[in-house]
């Protein structure tokens, strides 16, 4: 929970200089016009055991940082290490390998599972797939794991189609617990659900973290959901992280203009708390990726602008117990 | 303050080839002048629908509305013909839709769009309205508005699309706003530029709204009364502050206690309702909150509660005084399939 001590906490996952950028070809000779700058540099680790949480408006690459980090997107640039290992260096088999370790549950319930299939099979494949065990050990493994996630384990032939948004949710988390990972990927695992089902999901993520010992990133853009469920929050905006820092820094001593402003944005559900409130409201939108501003991305919408900021991009430092800020207001 | 809009046990049907969805189970509200009221509730709980029946805006076949009357300025809306009706749409009531995608027609300019209603319902010429249009663009926000009369919805962002949609509700000075969901496609800061938009222009015209949400976050700094509903049913109403500080249906208690705060002090643990809504198709003959309930008592299983006040302004339909007991029930106990 702290930041006290973390520099003996083992790190699970390190990210270095993440880039993901997707070129955009024209023509029949298929020239490489421009890129989609989604992932621009990114550095950040995860220890073992927490949860980070990972947030920002669509569009942001919040989405594209989790693929790159488990190796569904080949990164253009950056390393990403796994227990000390590079993903992007090993090779298929070895990849294939460390893929027992990472899991990854999506963000449309409806989408993220095979129609045809039962939920035995949904729920087994990654077994299949990893060599693990006989097919009768496979089949009690799954009514153990439908059990684990709060299912009946006698739905084990139904198809998902029987199933209501809440209920899929839970096969998407049995699926990336059967093979018993360490880290597992919630790339916005309940904008999908209604709110009185988003808190049954969260309450299970969170018993499930304590009961195997995993490690979770967090990706959503409801800060309050993140600020719940996480220990240490990464702020995106186009393509950068602009801030990152334990869950009540980032509420009680946001720096970043943008996290201050997006803060302020989030309405909070008691009428006597809202009176009070002052909002930073952010004037236009989020520029395109494809040809972000120079200097800071944020600088076209940054309330405390400054000469500099459109000039030269400010460095992502740590100001002390790991909170870190890219922002020239606090760079001298 | 008069009053504005009168529901009377309003009472819509879906006849589907599965059987009859009962998606609005006679509710009866009120709306004063200027005032705004917030409809709550999750998905499938009829909140759309039911003000879509105000305007008929609802598909028939298959929907029908079965019962009721909306008394809107001295006449039934339910009793209007379909010239009459469309006189009132768009003109006295405007409504904006949840997703500005598409809403808006693709293949139209953004002038065109907005200057239409001018001409039918405020009888402009084509220049008259086109002035109109730029100080209503100008109104929402959307700057250097004359150039972009010419544009396709394609060339705005989401947020300016929903600024384009609040733009042709207000053109022709509507006494209310129906506002479906209006941010619920947009991302949390777009939201902000849009409810503070929505506020302003409120204050500024002195129009009433109802908005429809299921967010119990962006209601409570914009509502001034508030209904909550579930399976078709409204369980609860009451003045915004008082609800959020004295919830008395237990579904509300429940929806406020899944919500994770910004502000929270600790991590504490989300209070979820376990179990799904019921099917409209066969709802139960008791309390459709019943099977989900933690403060349920056998009487909840027979007769379905009607709305009765517990405070002033403040009704609820339960039969329990949660104020008076503890929640008996846990999760296992009631036996509900997760």
């Amino acid at each position: 929970m702290s930041s006290n001590g973390s520099n003996q906490r083992e790190k699970l996952v390190e990210v270095k200089d993440l880039r993901m950028w997707f070129p955009i070809v024209r023509g029949v000779l298929q020239r490489h016009v421009a890129d989609v700058k989604a992932v621009d540099g990114l550095n950040f680790h995860i220890y073992k055991g927490e949860t980070l949480g990972l947030v920002g408006e669509s569009g942001c690459g919040k989405s594209t940082t989790g693929r790159a980090i488990l190796q569904l997107y080949q990164p253009t640039t950056g390393e990403v290490l796994f227990r000390g290992q590079n993903l992007v260096r090993i090779n298929r088999g070895q990849l294939r390998h460390m893929r027992r370790q990472m899991q990854m549950i999506f963000q449309d319930p409806y989408a993220s599972l095979n129609p045809r299939m039962t939920v035995g099979n949904i729920v087994g494949e990654p077994l299949e797939v990893h060599n693990i065990g006989t097919k009768a050990e496979r089949a009690e493994r799954v009514r153990e794991l439908l059990a684990v996630v709060g299912l009946n384990p006698y739905f084990i032939n139904r198809y998902p189609h029987e199933f209501s948004g809440g209920q899929r949710q839970r096969i998407g988390v049995a699926r990336a617990l059967a093979v018993n990972p360490q880290f597992i990927v919630c790339d916005e695992p309940i904008s999908a659900l209604d709110v009185s089902i988003q808190a049954q999901i969260i309450n299970l993520l969170e018993d499930l973290q304590e009961q195997f010992g995993l490690t979770y990133l967090f990706i959503a853009h409801d800060l309050s959901v993140v600020r719940h469920i996480s220990d240490r929050i990464a702020v995106m905006y186009l393509g950068k992280i602009m801030e990152l820092t334990t869950r009540d820094e980032l509420y009680h001593n946001p720096m970043h203009p943008y996290t201050q402003a997006l803060l302020s944005a989030v309405p909070i559900p008691d009428p006597a708390v809202e009176e009070k409130r002052q909002r930073i409201i952010l004037e236009g939108d989020v520029p395109t990726p494809v040809n972000p501003p120079k200097g800071c991305n944020f600088s076209t919408r940054c309330p405390k602008v400054m000469e500099i900021c459109r000039e030269n991009e400010p460095e992502f430092r740590d100001y002390g117990d790991e909170h870190f800020v890219a922002c020239w207001l606090y760079q001298k | 303050m008069s009053r504005l809009l009168e529901v009377k046990g309003l009472e819509t049907r879906f006849f589907t080839q599965d059987g009859v969805v009962r998606a609005v189970n006679g509710i009866s509200y009120y709306l004063d002048e200027g005032e705004t009221l917030a409809i709550v509730g999750e998905s499938g709980c009829g909140k759309s629908v039911s003000v879509m029946s105000l305007l008929q805006l609802i598909p028939q076949p298959p929907g029908k509305i079965t019962g009721g009357e909306v008394w809107f300025d001295g006449k039934d809306l339910l009793q209007m013909n379909n010239d009459e009706i469309r006189h009132v749409r768009g003109n006295r009531i405007a409504m904006i839709f949840q997703d500005p995608m598409t809403s808006l027609n693709p293949v139209l300019t953004i002038g065109f769009q907005v200057s239409e209603a001018l001409m039918l319902h405020m009888g402009m010429d084509k220049a008259a309205a086109r002035k109109r249009s730029v100080e209503l663009l100008e109104l929402v926000g959307i700057s250097q508005a004359a150039n972009r009369l010419d544009d396709y919805p394609h060339q705005f962002s989401g947020g300016m699309r929903q600024r384009v949609m609040i733009a042709m509700g207000l053109s022709c000075n509507p006494q209310l706003l129906i506002a479906d969901e209006p941010t619920t496609a947009l991302d949390v800061t777009i939201q902000a530029q849009i409810t503070d938009l929505v506020k302003r222009l409120r204050d500024e015209i002195g129009m009433a709204i109802i908005w429809i949400t299921h967010d119990l976050g962006v209601v409570a700094g914009l509502a001034d009364r508030m209904m909550v509903m579930y399976a078709g049913f409204i369980v609860e109403e009451a003045q915004v502050k008082d609800l959020y500080a004295n919830p008395r249906h237990p579904y509300t208690i429940g929806l406020l206690g899944s919500l994770p705060r910004l502000d929270e002090t600790r991590a504490h643990r989300l209070t979820s309702i376990e179990g799904l809504p019921p099917d409209l198709i066969d709802l139960p003959r008791g309390c459709p909150f019943y099977a989900r309930c933690h403060y349920r008592i056998d009487k909840c299983a027979s007769e379905n509660p009607t709305l009765a006040p517990v405070g002033p302004g403040h009704t609820t339909a339960c039969w329990v005084d949660v104020t008076q007991v503890q929640p008996t029930l846990t999760g296992a106990q009631m036996g509900v399939a997760r």
